[in-house]
């Protein structure tokens, strides 16, 4: 299904659309506050983008280096060049270890993978820990925004799943106390699991450790519990030094939620003696982007989430919209290059506002790619009724004569045509807007006679 | 000041066929602000339509023609920051051009930027005693900057409030979202209708709680789309483009 009707379904519960769009307003809102605190955020937001700008020029020599110092602490070092591969490598650990049940942090390459689905039929148990993502979980839906995976959900839907899932009061819709039957529940979870499975924000190559980053510490609650840690991570997630922490940590919390730091930037460097640490490193596309010139560096994301909050489409139309694992503006420039058929009504799923260009802490051109990926979605669609019209509206605008001609019939017509017509379903302009009244003359009639 | 340079007006399509009204006031400021300005009659339109619904190859045709209009002139000026921004970042690269394509893009200027920036305008002489709400439209305000970004920890200003607030008895009123986009986008108004409207709703409804009485920009289509919604659902509301104002201020 194509964005616009998947938004215009999403606008059809009008109240609960406005509700959407000021609660990530209000998160917006409070990352400019935070950002403004900061005297050097513009600076910040340069060097981060430097940085990733000099990971991408050299990604081959930090994923080597990463490996060695990561080899080098006792860490399992493993390479998926596609999803299938991330999967089967995380199931022959798990099989390894004879483990059925896992739980897993907050990680977007295991969503984009598909890994939960995966696990799930060859029997393990995987639950989520991240209470927005077990929430969804429940639902059997994927998150709707990739820092708050359930904010398509309000108060009142999440006690009447609770009620059903874990037996909470019916009609309790006090936040302290669903949140309180989720950490009985999750613990139970982390108990039991011999293996836990975290994503990585940060793998620095220095020194071969990597960070997550969570506000709810259950990536430690699940690692620090488990044998084994399997870590998943995309090959763009390298930084050179750990130095570089102290410029994307400082931009990551305040552009995602609007905080100072996150609550918890956990360094995993080597295992506990008796235990495991694996990583495994993801290409899924990401080598192919890397070589598209135009689109390569929408792989300097750090998955912050800000250009969802500030875009007024995704505010207005849920992260379902998108129908891709990452939605919003970051989304409509990674998603077709995944898939660009199945994708491609979402590079115009913007007004090109430029507001996600504006808030990127990496400083992503994401609406001027999106600008690009429109150019490239035309070509791969060939020749229809669209290109033909747009041929004929450059050889109109190729020729005076002809533009005079047809805007004059066009606005001959607008005048004649009775509101019937100028308003039907026919003309979707018309369906919720005025037209503007059509003058009697042209600006350059009017030139003609009054300055020539 | 340049008095004795070659100006040409630049009206875009749109503005021609519907809003003859916002191309007077524009060459009607222009010439009282004492500039010699000229409209090339061959005009026609710079290629954005198209190029923003993916078909920039096929302009081309509207590029050169364009470029041919106007490159004998010192400056060419525009009521349109949209226009503007196409003509400077996305109009294709004509081959044996270059050159002449990068003197156009030196020389054409969206209105208020070329008020304050090349005239520098500071001292309007006019009364204009009204509540006005402000609409930065887009494309001029983050890509042209003719404002500070709210997104962005910048020093705040805004090319268009510099010389409304020149005017004696104008109230600019701030908004609670100041630079959010009215979903108009082009193409998008249409294949996106439902979130389009919304999105001009929304914009409606933030001026109008701040009790405006007119609604100015420097994009003729963003206030075309958000007066048609005005329109249609009878909220007391009048729109008018800078130039517009400007030119009545100060006759």
């Amino acid at each position: 299904m194509s964005h616009p009707s998947k938004a215009s379904e999403f606008l059809q519960d009008a109240a609960k659309a406005k509700w959407h769009d000021e609660t990530l307003w209000f998160v917006r809102d409070k990352r400019d506050n935070i950002s403004k605190t900061i005297p050097e955020w513009e600076e910040l937001r340069e060097l981060a983008s430097q940085i990733k700008d000099n990971v991408l020029a050299n990604l081959e020599t930090y994923l080597v280096e990463f490996e060695k110092n990561a080899k080098a602490n006792n860490i399992h070092v493993h390479w998926a060049k596609d999803a299938e591969e991330h999967n089967q490598m995380v199931l022959s650990i798990l099989n390894e270890h004879r483990c059925k049940a896992i739980v897993k942090s907050k990680s977007i390459l295991t969503e984009e993978c598909h890994l939960n689905p995966f696990l799930e039929e060859n029997g393990v148990e995987v639950v989520d820990t991240d209470l927005g993502e077990r929430i969804v979980q429940f639902l059997n839906q994927p998150p709707s925004h990739i820092v708050l995976p359930a904010i398509h959900l309000k108060k009142r839907d999440i006690s009447e799943l609770f009620h059903e899932k874990l037996q909470t009061e019916k009609g309790n819709e006090d936040p302290a106390y669903l949140t309180h039957a989720a950490r009985l529940h999750l613990r139970e979870k982390f108990l039991g699991a011999k293996v836990a499975i975290t994503g990585v924000n940060f793998g620095v190559a220095e020194t071969g450790e990597f960070v997550v980053c969570t506000n709810e510490g259950n990536a430690d609650m699940g690692v620090h519990l488990a044998d084994i840690h399997i870590a998943c991570m995309g090959v763009e997630k390298i930084i050179p030094r750990r130095k570089d922490l102290g410029v994307f940590l400082r931009l990551l919390a305040r552009s995602a939620t609007g905080q100072p730091i996150t609550n918890y930037n956990s360094h995993f460097r080597s295992p506990a003696p008796g235990k495991e640490i694996h990583i495994v490193l993801v290409d899924n596309g990401r080598t192919d982007q890397l070589a598209r010139e135009k689109f390569k560096n929408s792989l300097k994301c750090i998955r912050c989430g800000a250009c969802m909050n500030t875009c007024p489409i995704y505010r207005r139309s849920g992260g379902y919209s998108y129908g891709s694992v990452v939605p919003g503006p970051i989304g409509s420039i990674l998603s077709p290059g995944l898939d660009v058929k199945k994708y491609s009504t979402l590079p115009f799923a913007s007004t090109l506002c430029g507001s996600c260009t504006d808030v990127c802490p990496v400083k992503i051109n994401i609406h001027e790619q999106l600008y690009e990926w429109r150019q490239e979605i035309t070509k791969a669609q060939g020749t229809n009724t669209k290109s033909i019209s747009m041929k004929i509206a450059n050889g109109i605008f190729a020729v005076p004569f002809a533009y005079k001609i047809s805007g004059a019939m066009m606005r001959g017509a607008l005048k004649i045509l009775p509101d019937s017509i100028t308003y039907s379903g026919l003309n979707t302009w018309g369906k919720q807007r005025d037209l503007p009244e059509t003058p009697k003359e042209t600006f350059k009639d009017w030139y003609k006679k009054n300055r020539t | 000041m340049p008095l004795n340079k070659k100006i040409a007006l630049f009206i875009p399509c749109y503005v021609d066929q519907f809003y003859p009204n916002v191309g007077i006031a524009t060459l009607e400021l222009l010439e009282k602000l004492g500039c010699q300005v000229s409209y090339p009659m061959g005009q026609t339109c710079c290629g954005q339509p198209m190029a923003n619904a993916g078909y920039e190859r096929d302009t081309f045709g509207t590029t050169k023609h364009f470029l041919r209009t106007f490159l004998v002139y010192d400056y060419i000026v525009a009521p349109s920051g949209s226009c503007v921004l196409h003509i400077k970042d996305h109009a294709p690269s004509i081959p044996g051009m270059e050159r002449e394509q990068e003197s156009l893009r030196q020389k054409i200027f969206e209105l208020t930027e070329f008020l304050t920036d090349v005239l520098k305008v500071e001292n309007l002489k006019g009364y204009f005693p009204h509540k006005v709400g402000f609409h930065a439209s887009c494309h001029g305000h983050r890509g042209l900057r003719l404002g500070s970004s709210s997104e962005r920890n910048e020093p705040f200003y805004s090319k268009g409030k510099q010389l409304l607030e020149q005017l004696d008895g104008l109230e600019w009123v701030e908004l609670t979202r100041t630079d959010e986009c009215c979903g108009f986008g082009g193409t998008f108004a249409v294949t996106e209708e439902a979130l389009s409207v919304q999105m001009g709703k929304d914009r409606l409804e933030d001026h109008l709680t701040h009790g405006i009485e007119i609604l100015t920009g420097g994009d003729m289509s963003c206030i075309m789309h958000l007066e048609g919604i005005a329109k249609r659902n009878q909220q007391p509301l009048k729109f008018m483009h800078i130039a517009e104002i400007l030119n009545q201020a100060i006759s």
